[in-house]
């Protein structure tokens, strides 16, 4: 049996109404809440010597960032009915494969993630993470407007 | 005002070949060796540098070569901790190494050394290219384990770390030994991050540029261009050490490696024009490196020009390598040590020797009408294919580029453990480096490179020294990794449970 609802958040509207619409599901369905957020890194990026040095404060600095910016106001929200069990995580790495770890890893029922509006080009280009995650989800995907 | 501007670069130029004269005649301290053959010598450092890298290499049993498998499992990730995401990776660690090593050293150097020693330098280049591997595994495992780890969480590491904290560590008494070497280390390092890491690098992307864009009769063939060229250079390196402008050190990173392959591909198309030419040029390589034609200074002149230009190239020895592989992410020193290994071959065996073989295919080498260098090269590709010369000074613009970002940091890096970590050395360092871009695309090349050679190699003295105090502690580390990696103690990351 399924366990959870994994939802990916990055700060963006969309991906508040996804957090929204995966605590309605969690409370009919009985779901825990993994609110996760993915700082984007590769393994394989090209770095200076630089940012080398730095890098391990630099990680946690977007962590904790990405903690208090982008999943604490969402979980203050959702807590505040007191009817959900909501778990905070904040990961670096591919966003869609990414997700995908955690849905498995916490024996999701499904993902959900807000469309994030952006330019045709850019999605022509990079991809989104939405149509990554169809690709490679093992679970259903919801896609939040 | 072109009269006056061609007395500056004239001026530059006069104040500066004296100094290196005096340093270059120290550092290349030669013991002529005229029982071989008339006016041959052989620079002591050369040696030094060399037998250090044999030194290793059956002291560890081969360890390069035993390490190449595992280093490319390590590299590509299938060690890395999912947990240690968003830190440095192995992949990391080494692209940013390889980026401050593949520069002119593989374009111009290698041109000097087939000019100066004929074909069969090549060969004793890749031979110098492949026990530097070895060397270089060293240092980077000793870096990593000795780095240092700041209040703030900064990681940085170096010669000048495991000088001072691994040899008080094999004993108290060499503490004080550990600490003269350490200093003087970062001296020299001051040094070569001005001469090699920038003046050297300044000046053949200016002699490229002003090639490309008609010579002397060009665009930059006026008196003052040299310097009109550094200084934007030198305005291009500021913004990003010292106004922080990381976009542009980002742009560069990604077209470095872009630039790298194309480069490789350059050569390979100049190699398949000339594919009748192969065998005879492979021939020459091989047996010019033995018996090498007149004037090139007998077979120890030409293994000098060969192992003199790979050091140049890849920076085995030299101990700058242990400062840009010490901040990736990992518990065990001789994973490093191991990735360290492919920084020589992709610079020396590979990107080296299609250099040379380009060289050596068309000819260019012995075309005496202009100094050897970044022409030589430029020359070999014109002979295939007309525009190959732009694409190739874009390539040593950028190469150059990159390598003087690297050398800025191992400059620093230096300057911070001799004065203390302050705004006050940082800001003072990366404005003498900015200059120092100005004084080297102004310069001629023969005071340049002279001066990069030597404070380059002047690196090696304290750094060797260590090395071979630190020998058994290496060893340790490796042995003991290799022994839990056998034993399946230590296994990919898809196999942990």
């Amino acid at each position: 049996m399924p366990e959870s609802i994994v939802v990916g958040l990055d700060g963006s509207e969309s991906s508040g109404r996804a957090a929204d619409a995966a605590a309605d599901a969690a409370r009919h369905h009985g779901l825990r809440l993994v609110l996760a957020c993915v700082v984007p890194w590769s393994p394989y990026s090209f770095t200076t010597a630089e940012e080398n040095e730095r890098r391990s404060v630099e990680k946690e600095r977007e962590a904790s960032d990405a903690r208090d910016r982008v999943l604490a106001p969402v979980a203050a929200r959702l807590a505040e009915a007191g009817d959900l069990r909501i778990e905070g995580v904040v990961r670096h790495g591919h966003p869609a494969e990414t997700l995908v770890t955690l849905a498995r890893e916490n024996d999701a029922a499904w993902i959900t993630v807000g469309r994030v509006g952006q330019s045709r080009v850019r999605t022509l280009l990079f991809g989104s993470t939405p149509s990554s995650l169809i690709q490679l989800s093992p679970v259903p995907v919801l896609v939040v407007p | 005002m072109d009269v006056l501007a061609a007395t500056f670069d004239e001026r530059v130029d006069s104040f500066f070949a004296p100094v290196s004269e005096v340093i270059t005649a120290i550092v290349f301290f030669a013991v002529p060796l005229d029982f071989i053959d008339e006016g041959v010598e052989l620079p002591l450092i050369v040696v030094w540098l060399v037998v250090a890298g044999f030194f290793f290499t059956i002291y560890l049993r081969g360890f390069q070569f035993r390490a190449f498998k595992h280093a490319i499992a390590l590299t590509r990730g299938d060690y890395n901790d999912p947990k240690d995401a968003g830190e440095v990776t192995h992949f990391q660690a080494l692209a940013t190494a390889v980026s401050g090593t593949v520069g002119l050293g593989n374009i111009a150097g290698v041109a000097v050394a087939i000019s100066l020693g004929g074909p069969g330098a090549t060969l004793w280049m890749i031979v110098a290219g492949l026990v530097g591997m070895c060397t270089k595994g060293v240092e980077c495992t000793l870096g990593v384990k000795y780095r240092n780890v700041y209040a703030d969480g900064r990681v940085s590491g170096g010669p000048m770390y495991y000088l001072t904290k691994g040899l008080k560590e094999r004993s108290p008494r060499l503490g004080t030994l550990g600490k003269v070497l350490a200093v003087l280390f970062c001296i020299f390092t001051l040094g070569g991050a001005v001469g090699g890491g920038n003046m050297f690098q300044a000046n053949q992307a200016f002699s490229q540029a002003q090639s490309v864009t008609g010579g002397e009769d060009g665009p930059l063939g006026g008196g003052a261009a040299g310097a009109v060229f550094g200084l934007v250079m030198a305005v291009l390196v500021g913004a990003v050490i010292i106004g922080g402008i990381r976009s542009i050190a980002r742009v560069t990173d990604k077209l470095v490696p872009f630039m790298a392959v194309f480069y490789v591909i350059a050569c390979l198309t100049v190699l398949f024009a000339n594919v009748s030419a192969i065998p005879d040029a492979l021939w020459a390589i091989v047996s010019q490196a033995f018996s090498p034609e007149a004037g090139y200074g007998g077979i120890v002149g030409v293994l000098i020009q060969g192992f003199r230009r790979a050091a140049f190239s890849n920076e085995a020895g030299l101990g700058s390598a242990a400062i840009a592989h010490s901040a990736v992410k990992t518990n065990e020193p001789a994973t490093e040590g191991h990735v360290a290994v492919l920084e020589p071959f992709i610079d020396t065996v590979v990107i080296c020797t299609m250099t040379a073989l380009a060289i050596v295919i068309t000819g260019t080498y012995a075309d005496e009408s202009s100094a050897p260098g970044v022409q030589t090269t430029s020359a070999a590709f014109e002979s295939v294919v007309g525009w190959f010369p732009i694409v190739l000074a874009v390539a040593v613009v950028l190469f150059a580029y990159s390598t003087m970002l690297a050398w800025s940091y191992y400059g620093l890096k230096a300057a911070t453990y001799l004065f203390g970590e302050s705004m006050l050395v940082d800001r003072t360092w990366k404005l003498i480096f900015c200059l120092f871009v100005v004084i080297g695309a102004s310069s001629t090349l023969d005071a340049v490179i002279g001066f990069s050679d030597s404070m380059i190699f002047l690196m090696s003295l304290p750094n060797i020294i260590g090395l071979y105090i630190l020998a058994r502690v290496v060893k340790r580390e490796i042995y003991g990794y290799r022994e839990r990696l056998d034993s399946g103690e230590i296994v990919p990351a898809q196999q942990r449970s």
